[in-house]
């Protein structure tokens, strides 16, 4: 190709970018005297998209776990999220906990919450696992994908129907399918204006300090633990090659299984902190937030954990990034753009290495 | 020591090994030969566990293998340097030879086999930190080597540890097989390269599409017309 070619290829899509971008909110004209005039909005966006990109990471890192080790992309992982939410919202419920009880109350709550939010969803992962996926893996690919968009459907409805059992949970409100509120557990203290007495313009609350606390821990104990541990190097030994894995003697259905565990362990976390960041769950939020998961495990490069973190957090700048500056409608929309530019220009995702080499 | 009866394997509907009796006995070394596809990786992936004999018995020391899960069949002393080598490219050299101890408990011993695997393979103790993908073909081989001796397996099963490699690097591993099984291991040897696995070979099986066409000593082999017609290819 000629280098006048090239430099008009650029120039038509620019053009069209700016023809068409602003549809999506993409309007540099309006965009960028608006970030000029108020600069720590631009701050204030990043902070809560790392908030929000932390819990989408931990989410991506089971999609990661997952097809790293199986090659196979769950699709129900979000709904196992999801249910995460709402198993903690359940026992939340049950504790009876609101904004005005004590602190110990709330923590005591909020750590029942977490124990059994995490226990509940490993367990219903690693049943998936068993039941539908375990019998096709030596099945063409494409058959367990069905089998997880599947378990995706059941788990929804599973979510509506006990969005729906109001008698057995108030908490739950009175329709089913709308958004149930969870309580105000934890408190909007500003963490740079009330405790450390600095006045600056944006605001980092004790709920961002959570978040970001909770799902850097996690992720950095996952890491360490595929690292350093005989389970941990067992589970890389199994991604990298099953046959090879099977000849050291290691226990391949065991592995899966834990892999499985580790993910919906995660996810069930995942869906704690959403419901104490957000105070809102949905039976539908594991299919938006599924996807901008999924989407953060391709652009870190699939089956990378690392990738996956990076991925998570990049997301989750971009999205508060589109929700301020383009438009909070389009931002699903720019997310799969990125999807698809990843997918077409650089598959292997940007730490990935090549796609299912085995060698 | 080790002894298949009357192994019959299928891949789906393939009959790939037709009744395939064999013994290996303490101290020995073992070569099964044969041209492609005659179902040498298939009988070593059988012994391991990786295929499952439709019928037919293979017997480690008095315990069938045949009902008991691959993982378990490592722990009870068969290792195997696979086919193609299967190496784990993005583990270090020093997390594939732990790999290769994964079954065993006693951490003494493992210490002890890292050692010696360290003096009969010094080329992999001074690439222990490096990624196993980025071996040559040799070193990848002998990390194979090394991982499987790591489980310090009663009956070990090379599967064409000479694919590949440079003439000089045959030789200096068709040595090391040998050393090995001087310091007492019992080896399987699997080969494309009947000559030099006769060489070091105690006994010989030759197998033809899914049977074992002749057997005996490896010497006797090594002069028989037939063997040297088809697989030494001299005339």
């Amino acid at each position: 190709m000629r280098p006048w070619q090239k430099v008009l290829i650029v120039a038509v899509n620019i053009y069209l970018l700016l023809f068409f971008g602003p549809v999506a909110g993409f309007d540099i004209f309006r965009i960028i005297p608006e970030i000029a005039s108020k600069p720590s909005t631009l701050l204030q966006q990043l902070l809560i998209g790392i908030a929000n990109g932390s819990i989408i990471a931990i989410i991506a890192l089971g999609y990661t776990l997952v097809y790293g080790i199986i090659e196979l992309v769950n699709f129900a992982h979000g709904d196992v999220y999801m249910l995460g939410a709402f198993m903690s919202l359940t026992i939340i419920g049950a504790f009876g906990v609101t904004a005005e009880s004590t602190g110990a109350q709330k923590i005591v709550a909020i750590l029942v919450a977490f124990l059994g939010a995490v226990a509940f969803t490993a367990t219903a992962n690693v049943t998936i696992e068993r039941v539908a996926y375990r019998r096709l893996r030596n099945a063409p690919r494409l058959a367990s994908l069905i089998s997880a968009i599947g378990v995706s459907f059941i788990l929804q409805n599973v979510g509506l129907f006990w969005g729906g059992l109001k008698a057995f949970f108030p908490i739950m409100g009175v329709n089913a399918a709308a958004p149930k509120a969870f309580p105000e557990l934890i408190g909007r203290i500003d963490v740079f204006k009330d405790i450390l007495g600095w006045n600056v313009p944006i605001s980092f609350s004790t709920k961002d300090l959570l978040v970001i606390t909770v799902a850097s821990s996690l992720m950095i104990g996952l890491r360490l633990f595929v690292q350093y541990t005989r389970l941990g190097k067992a589970m890389r030994a199994t991604a990298e090659n099953r046959d090879a894995a099977k000849i050291m003697g290691i226990d391949v259905d065991r592995v899966i299984a834990f892999t499985f565990l580790l993910g919906g362990s995660l996810a069930g976390a995942a869906g704690l902190l959403v419901g104490l960041y957000n105070n809102t769950a949905v039976f539908t939020m594991g299919f938006t937030a599924g996807l901008r998961a999924f989407t953060s495990a391709v652009l870190g490069g699939i089956g990378n954990i690392t990738g996956a973190m990076l991925g998570g957090f990049l997301i989750g700048i971009l999205a508060a990034f589109s929700d301020q500056y383009f438009s909070s409608r389009w931002t699903n929309a720019w997310v799969f753009a990125v999807l698809v530019l990843v997918l077409v220009f650089r598959p292997t995702g940007l730490l990935g290495e090549s796609i299912g080499q085995k060698a | 020591m080790l002894e298949l009866k009357d192994v019959h394997t299928y891949y789906g509907n393939i009959h790939a090994l037709k009744g395939i009796s064999l013994k290996v006995e303490k101290g020995e070394i073992v070569t099964l030969i044969g041209s492609n596809g005659a179902g040498k990786t298939t009988t070593l992936r059988t012994i391991q566990g990786l295929l499952r004999p439709r019928s037919g018995s293979i017997v480690l020391e008095g315990e069938e293998l045949t009902k008991i899960p691959p993982h378990l069949i490592t722990e009870r002393g068969v290792s195997q340097s696979p086919e193609g080598r299967l190496i784990f490219p993005r583990m270090t050299v020093l997390e594939n030879l732990e790999m290769g101890a994964f079954s065993r408990k006693d951490k003494d011993g493992i210490k002890r086999d890292l050692e010696r695997v360290c003096i009969v393979f010094p080329r992999l103790k001074e690439r222990v930190k490096q990624k196993g993908g980025t071996l040559s073909g040799g070193e990848q081989q002998m990390l194979a080597m090394g991982r499987a001796l790591m489980a310090n397996p009663r009956v070990l099963l090379l599967d064409e540890p000479s694919m590949g490699l440079a003439p000089i690097l045959v030789e200096q591993i068709f040595q090391i097989i040998q050393e090995l099984n001087k310091q007492g291991t019992t080896i399987l040897l699997v080969e494309q390269n009947a000559r030099m696995a006769l060489s070091i070979a105690h006994r010989g099986y030759v197998l033809q599409t899914g049977h074992i066409r002749l057997q005996g000593d490896a010497k006797r082999l090594h002069d028989d017309e037939e063997v040297r017609k088809t697989y030494l290819g001299e005339e």
